[in-house]
């Protein structure tokens, strides 16, 4: 038996999931919740993570949707990635999010992990982690006191850590449509496909008499939580399209990211290098799209 | 809180009932609970595929699962792919055994389930297509040529 032993619930309500954590922690029982388990499940086996008490959202049907709902697409935390990465509503209205789903480990592995598990898990190489700041994704949030909606910015706090609370859980994510008129790119860079990245970029823009507007630069992979290049993004705000000034961009987000991760996979020079690429690269594809 | 459950679930047309202890992975259960052993276990960490089922028709790692989570599910492993009235093999296994797509054979099964969901829902896949079916597999042995060459020829007879 791979994980070390824990008490397994599997409540069928939000009500029921959140009333049982409530529990939990009154009682000093160290809970964690499961989701598609394509994070958790290998933390539990080896053992890294061992939680005397383990909830199964696995029940939760009524989190399983992928709906539009005027300008915002909402998708309940349980959706699979695989139903994401299939959905017409996704694929037509918000590009950025697909193209960026599809980057998410195998297909297999989509099929099994969750939307929420993804947001919640916050891997700093998630790629989902730079669509949410770029797009301004909000997350609803269901605990004892009720719920609550956090953005993007407020959302990630470190490593593997967001404003999720032990009593609380993601119930939905809610991406905005993407608006008529507006460019879009993500690439990453892997040592292998289907790997985590080593850096990636999610660029956002519209062009207003011929000049950028609206740009917004996202980076994952790269520090603890995904970053918003906003140096970079004013560069390139009011400036016609261009080689020059996109390359200027790459060089301004390269420079500020403060002390970028360095590991086995890639050196934080190299994953400084990746960022100044990847910036230009997508603010030029972004531009083709608008 | 019980450490034990009781589960029922149909693997291969079977149904099956048994009391499992609640952290036993999906792909112990295969294994030695109910001795399928065509299941491979490689990294036990959702790295190589090796454990790859089909539940409700979609293509899972059995590694990355609890027993407890199958409750309910229709399973297919790789014992369920040759016709058990004429004992012919699927056509996909029939594929990788004319193209060599397989050598030692531990990824097989893993690739072989892989497979099975991109043709179920595109009969007609691209190279390029199929490199992202089974980009979560790994292989140590064929270098991917000879698998590549099975999964055309089984998408021309599936
Ligand atoms: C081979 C492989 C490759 C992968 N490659 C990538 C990749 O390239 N990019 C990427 O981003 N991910 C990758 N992943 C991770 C995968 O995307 C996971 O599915 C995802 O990180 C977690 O989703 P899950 O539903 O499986 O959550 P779980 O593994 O069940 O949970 C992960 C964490 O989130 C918490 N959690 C989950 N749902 C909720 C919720 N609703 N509310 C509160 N907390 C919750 C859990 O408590 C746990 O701490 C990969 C995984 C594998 C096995
Ligand atoms: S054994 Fe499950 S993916 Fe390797
Ligand atoms: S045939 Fe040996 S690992 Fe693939």
């Amino acid at each position: 038996m791979k994980p070390a032993p824990f008490e397994y619930y599997a409540p069928e309500s939000v009500e029921e999931v959140v009333s049982l954590l409530e529990k939990l922690e009154d009682d000093d029982v160290e809970a964690k919740v499961l989701a598609g388990g394509q994070s958790f499940m290998p933390m539990l086996s080896m053992r890294v993570a061992r939680p005397e008490a383990l909830v199964d959202l696995s029940k939760l049907s009524e989190l399983d949707y992928i709906r539009e709902e005027g300008d915002v697409i909402a998708i309940g935390a349980m959706a699979s990635k695989s139903d994401a990465e299939d959905s017409a509503l996704i694929q037509a209205k918000q590009p950025l999010l697909h193209a960026a789903t599809k980057y998410i480990g195998h297909r297999q592995v989509r099929n099994r992990g969750t939307v929420g598990g993804s947001f919640a898990h916050a891997d700093p190489a998630a790629e989902y982690g730079a669509v949410a700041t770029t797009l301004d994704i909000q997350m609803k949030i269901v605990g004892p006191d009720g719920e609550r909606v956090v953005s993007a910015d407020d959302f990630y706090v470190t490593f593997l850590t967001t404003d999720i609370d032990s009593t609380e859980i993601l119930t939905e994510v809610r991406v905005p449509v993407l608006p008529a008129g507006t460019g879009w790119a993500f690439q990453e860079m892997s040592r292998r496909n289907g790997d985590l990245a080593m850096a990636g970029v999610a660029v956002t823009l519209r062009l207003d008499a011929g000049k950028c507007s609206d740009v917004r630069i996202s980076v994952f992979g790269v520090n603890a939580t995904p970053v918003r290049c906003t140096d970079a993004e004013q560069l390139v705000n009011g400036q016609a399209p261009g080689d020059d000034v996109f390359s200027k961009a790459g060089e301004s987000a390269a420079q500020f990211i403060d002390e970028p991760i360095a590991d086995v996979h890639g050196s934080a020079d190299y994953r400084r290098q990746l960022v100044n690429v990847l910036v230009a690269r997508c603010l030029a594809e972004a531009v083709t799209r608008v | 809180m019980a450490t034990k459950q009781e589960i029922s679930v149909t693997v291969n047309g079977v149904s099956y009932q048994r009391e499992v202890e609640v952290r036993m992975t999906l792909a112990d259960f295969l294994r030695h609970e109910l001795g399928l052993g065509g299941t491979h276990v490689g990294c036990e960490h959702g790295i190589c595929g090796a454990c790859n089922i089909l539940i409700d028709g979609k293509a899972m790692r059995s590694c990355l699962q609890l027993a407890v989570q199958v409750d309910g599910a229709q399973i297919t492993t790789v014992e369920g792919l040759r016709n058990l009235e004429t004992g012919e093999l699927h056509p996909v296994q029939q594929a990788f055994i004319e193209e060599h797509g397989l050598q030692c054979g531990f990824c097989t099964p893993g690739f072989m389930m892989s497979t099975l969901e991109l043709l179920g829902e595109n009969p007609n896949p691209s190279d390029e297509e199929i490199k992202h079916a089974i980009g979560g597999n790994l292989c140590r042995c064929t270098g991917y040529e000879n698998i590549l060459r099975s999964i055309r020829l089984a998408a021309t007879r599936v």
